[in-house]
């Protein structure tokens, strides 16, 4: 009975629960079992809420029982990534400056996901600050790919994506500032949609980088990407940055209605297929031939600033991420140093203490991307770039419907592999980050295997706003395929 | 010295607190002397995840003042962060305008002592949230307090084009009268509403040359008086630090102080201007402002004519002393109080009377404006008019003021009421003169005599006829009679 | 190869600026690893970009307004109960000798 629970997608498990047919408590427990039993290896959470989750569970039941309407998320076991504040458990963005740190306030996804009657179970690991992309430089533990466990499940969603796959949770909450929810998505075989920047409220959503971070869904399929996007998705009074953009064209999706994009355009990008592992662009490859099958018209494309990408996101990310930090200073909340001679101490060694390295480096970096005399080379040239790479993308839409490309160069990599040289890790988020430059939605989809039986991603990027075709786009190519319905051996 | 003279050169830099309820980014309720901390939310705490939204009334505020000042409205503005670390800021960064501050390029116009008015340009009015408050009371601690922390700001920064001690006070006191007269602050100078940075130097004339000496910033002043003397105090001591030195002004040379409000001077704070790296860079947290025409019209609607014009409207419409006109002009209630009084005919000077030495201390002492003690302006007129009719004397119209707070009658009827209205009757006044005349023969001599004695006596003589007719003898009328009688 | 984009004393610098009060091993290890850093995004220079505009935000919106109205405060408790050292009203800091830097 349990395995056949954790088996149903989100949809599948909300309708169940709604009808009667399944309890909600019954899924929570099925997935705290199955946390108990394998979390300990996979190390995808940092927190889980086993007494709260069944209460919530039971309230769900309850109304049922009562034949009250329930939310579109009634009953479904959900995890959220660490760094969006909750009143319930620590909030500790894997850093040691937060490890105690507990939230006076709930993050508008969290309120939204409560409203939907969804069950929060636990917060899941990720890389320090959302500061990575393989959850190595989380401060407080390790996650391993549950597809291979001497590997990375990415980052910096790693837990969520792991707790996804290892069907420990039925979907989960992650953010994405440079790839960080679709590149885990990719490296442990699930689905992951950042949403175009203003989509989702960032309210309560610790910040990286301001301007590029946006909160997204982790499930198993896309019709689930969608359900959670339509609970989470609007424009909050409390976030000057969130759209005031109609999210009702999610419920028609979700109905099933228009199903196909008729007379559909995808674009390539040849250039892009050069730095990526032969296996992932044969798996590219094999996607662009299901959707020829589809009727789909393919083109080429040049996007000529795309590989400057890189070099402007590092720039204004960890010139947004400097400031975004320079909170976390021993003084109102969070680690404070025992050796402090005077105020200034307070803030040096509190900072050096419990700030891990990639975290420092990305603060320096910052720091003197916005000092006086570098301001201008540095950070105000990235932004420029950064306008240069939407131009890409406003001409890019022109002419398609989307652009599909690999979401990352490799399938999930060795733990330790990348962590000598920073720059080489940074490198491997080539094809991520231009769509958090251009604020655009961008999602990853299961779409192969690697002879070492690890998950390979296909990303499809859209014009801003365009998730619903996005969406529609991502699930075509699901219909036709389900390397989505594996799983991983634990 | 004779041989060099000096100039002052001073520009300042003033912060005013604004009237809106909350603060500039979050709801907390703006409040003084309250709990400690009692007013944080996540926003103005800083906390992991929380987010700012402006304040509309505070930009619409820093608008209507900047539009006020003569200045040019930005059509696009944006918000910065500029970084340091201090613990009353709880990001470490403060949210403000760098490059595009709302309103640029306007002047003030301050009143000087000889009648005449000078135009101070204004460099700058922008936007920006105010930090919280280190108290640094006891032992090894300081204490930090965030109820302050996020309360709007509006930073004005003049030209340096004031020269001397007096002409920045002017100025202080002139931003004061107007931005009380706009309603976007209560500039209570006791509660720190307005706080003032001058930057002082001079230009000192010696041998057909000028030196300037290094410039120097005096930090946060919150009263007039303070500003004022540690202008001063900055004038005398360059002067004297240039003729032991001769150091003059570099870059990098400007020195900042802050000013002991005991011994009265000012205190070296940080020898060389140190190198602040405020890595100023646009807040992803916000969206820019854009004021468009329409917007800009709506706000504009609320400006009103300004203190200095009525000032010098009353002054020339209504032939008060500059003084008077003044103290009328120190709040735009009071100001339209007077003015529509004196529109009903009522005489202008006997009304100022009536309103700056009775009225304004009846309404301090009840903790109000004059204008809402309740009396309407018809009916200070009309008790004016009794009082200048001689109807009723200028120590009764006090009495019936202070009535006609509780009482709708007309100042008349109270007048009668409480029998104050005076004898005018010559016939019966003369009998009282006769009986005072003839019951004080030394002073009546006193003042024949026309001696030292004369003016003296001829008082007494008067205070007799008014003690006689119980304070209600017109003291006109009494005046003439006594004269005609004794040939004075 | 050419000489490192950034030094020692920069990189003392900046962690000065940063509020990190770094180790020696540390300040090495980022000397060389800004210095590779900022080689690799010296690549944006190839790109002229004097006729560009800096784009801070990718929103089409401005003008985020909130009505002048009072939200409920956390109060002096909720406040500072995460504070690692308060007196239950106050932050409290090492006593603090020199004025702000801002303003
Ligand atoms: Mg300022
Ligand atoms: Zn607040």
């Amino acid at each position: 009975m349990s395995q056949e629970i954790l088996n149903l997608t989100c949809k599948q498990l909300r309708d169940s629960i709604a009808k009667g047919d399944v309890k909600s408590s019954d899924a929570v427990s099925a997935v705290f079992e199955r946390i108990e039993k394998y979390d300990t290896r996979i190390g995808a959470f940092l927190s889980t809420f086993k007494t709260e989750a069944l209460t919530q569970a039971g309230k769900v039941d309850e109304k049922i029982a009562k034949g009250q309407s329930v939310g579109a998320l009634a009953g479904v076991p959900i995890a959220v990534k660490d760094n969006m504040c909750t009143t319930f458990g620590p909030t500790s963005c894997a850093s040691k400056i937060l490890e105690n740190f507990h939230s006076p306030y709930n993050a508008t996804v969290i309120e939204k996901l409560l409203a939907a009657d969804a069950v929060i179970i636990g917060k899941t690991n990720l890389d320090e600050f959302a500061m990575g992309s393989s959850t190595e430089n989380s401060g407080l533990k390790k996650t391993v790919n549950p597809w291979d466990k001497d590997r990375v499940p990415g980052g910096s969603s790693g837990g969520s994506a792991a707790a996804v796959a290892a069907q420990m949770c039925f979907a989960a909450m992650g953010s994405d500032t440079g790839g960080s929810i679709r590149q885990p998505a990719s490296f442990c075989g699930v689905a992951g949609l950042k949403p175009t920047y203003g989509r989702v409220s960032r309210y309560g959503l610790v910040a990286y980088g301001s301007s590029l971070d946006q909160i997204g869904p982790l499930t198993k399929n896309i019709e689930d990407c969608a359900l959670m996007l339509n609970v989470i998705a609007g424009h909050d009074e409390k976030d000057s940055t969130s759209v005031d953009e109609t999210t009702a064209f999610l419920c028609d999706f979700l109905s099933g209605a228009n199903k196909e994009v008729k007379d559909l355009k995808i674009a390539v990008v040849p250039q892009l297929f050069e730095g990526a592992d032969e296996q992932v662009i044969q798996s590219i490859k094999d996607a662009i031939e299901v959707y020829k099958k589809l009727g789909a018209q393919i083109i080429e494309i040049q996007m000529p600033h795309f590989e400057y990408a890189i070099a402007a996101y590092y720039l204004i990310a960890t010139a947004e991420a400097s400031s975004n930090l320079a909170r976390y200073d021993g003084v109102h909340y969070g680690h404070r140093t025992k050796n402090a001679g005077d105020y200034i101490e307070v803030y040096t060694k509190s900072r050096a203490e419990a700030f891990g390295t990639e975290v420092k480096r990305r603060i320096m970096l910052g720091t003197y991307a916005l000092s006086s005399g570098y301001y201008d080379a540095y950070y105000l040239k990235a932004l420029k770039v950064r306008n240069l790479i939407r131009g890409d993308f406003t001409a890019a839409f022109e002419k398609t419907d989307c652009i599909i490309m690999p979401t990352s160069p490799t399938t999930a990599f060795k733990i330790g592999e990348k962590t000598a040289d920073p720059l080489q890790m940074y490198l491997a988020d080539v094809y991520t980050i231009a769509a958090n430059l251009a604020g655009i939605p961008a999602i990853s989809i299961p779409c192969g295997f690697d002879k070492n039986n690890l998950p390979i991603g296909l990303q499809i990027i859209a014009p801003a706003f365009g998730e619903k075709k996005l969406l529609q786009i991502a699930r075509m190519f699901e219909s036709q395929t389900d390397f989505h319905k594996k799983n991983p051996q634990l | 010295m004779t041989d060099s003279d000096y100039k002052i050169i001073v520009g300042l830099e003033i912060h005013v607190q604004l009237a809106t309820r909350t603060k500039m980014f979050c709801g907390c309720e703006l409040a003084f002397a309250e709990d400690p901390n009692s007013r944080v939310c996540p926003t103005c705490l800083g906390l992991p995840g929380a987010l700012p939204v402006m304040n509309a009334q505070a930009v619409e505020f820093a608008i209507l003042t900047a539009t006020a000042l003569n200045c040019k409205i930005a059509e696009f503005t944006k918000w910065d962060r500029k970084s340091y670390y201090y613990p009353d800021l709880p990001k470490n960064y403060q949210i403000s305008q760098y490059d595009l501050p709302i309103g640029s390029n306007g002047f003030i116009e301050i009143p000087l002592s000889d009648g005449q008015t000078k135009k101070i340009r204004i460099l700058r009015v922008h936007l920006e949230e105010d930090a919280g408050k280190n108290v640094h009371t006891s032992g090894n601690f300081s204490q930090v307090d965030l109820n302050r922390a996020g309360t709007p700001l509006l930073e004005i920064v003049t030209e340096p084009d004031m020269n001397s001690a007096e002409e920045v006070r002017a100025l202080a006191i002139e931003l004061q009268r107007i931005v009380r007269f706009l309603g976007v602050s209560q500039a209570d100078m006791q509660k720190g509403h307005m706080r003032f940075e001058p930057n002082v130097n001079l230009h000192i004339e010696r041998g057909g040359s000028t030196s300037k000496t290094p410039i120097t910033e005096v930090k946060n002043l919150n009263s007039f008086k303070a500003l004022e003397k540690s202008v001063a105090f900055e004038a005398v001591r360059q002067f004297d630090e240039f003729l032991d030195t001769g150091i003059c002004l570099q870059s990098g040379n400007k020195k900042t102080f802050g000013w002991d409000d005991v011994k009265e001077v000012t205190v070296l704070q940080r020898e060389k201007e140190e190198a602040h790296d405020y890595r100023y860079f646009p807040d992803p947290d916000l969206v820019p402002v854009v004021v468009n025409e329409e917007w800009l019209e709506r706000i504009k609607t609320k400006l009103c004519e300004l203190p200095l014009k009525m000032q010098s409207r009353f002054i020339s419409e209504y032939g008060l002393s500059d003084y008077d006109a003044g103290v009328l002009t120190t709040d735009k209630e009071m100001a339209k109080y007077f003015d529509d009084t004196v529109k009903t005919g009522a005489d202008a000077k006997r009304v100022c009377n009536l309103i700056t030495q009775t009225g304004i201390k009846i309404a301090n002492e009840k903790g109000c404006g004059v204008a809402q003690l309740g009396i309407e302006p018809t009916r200070l007129a009309a008790l004016a008019k009794i009082t200048d009719d001689g109807k009723i004397s200028a120590t009764a119209a006090v009495t019936v003021f202070e009535k006609m707070l509780e009482s709708k009658d007309s100042p008349d009827k109270i007048a009668q009421q409480l029998d104050l209205l005076q004898r005018s009757d010559e016939g019966e006044l003369e009998k009282i003169v006769d009986e005072v005349i003839t019951a004080n023969a030394q002073a009546v001599e006193d003042v024949k005599s026309g001696g030292k004695k004369s003016k003296k006596a001829h008082g007494f003589l008067m205070g007799q006829v008014m003690q006689k007719s119980k304070g209600k003898a017109n003291p006109q009328i009494v005046a003439k009679i006594l004269g005609s009688k004794l040939g004075s | 190869m050419a000489q490192n984009k950034i030094d020692i004393e920069q990189v003392k610098q900046v962690a000065k600026l940063a509020r990190l009060d770094l180790t020696e091993a540390e300040i090495s290890q980022f000397t060389t690893q800004l210095g590779a850093i900022l080689e690799y995004v010296e690549k944006l220079n190839q790109l002229d970009t004097s006729k560009v505009e800096p784009l801070a935000h990718c929103l089409p919106i401005n003008n985020c307004l909130r009505a002048d109205e009072v939200k409920e405060s956390l109060g002096t408790d909720k406040t500072v109960t995460n504070a690692p050292q308060t007196d239950g009203r106050f932050f409290l800091v090492p006593r603090i000798l020199e004025e702000s830097g801002g303003f």
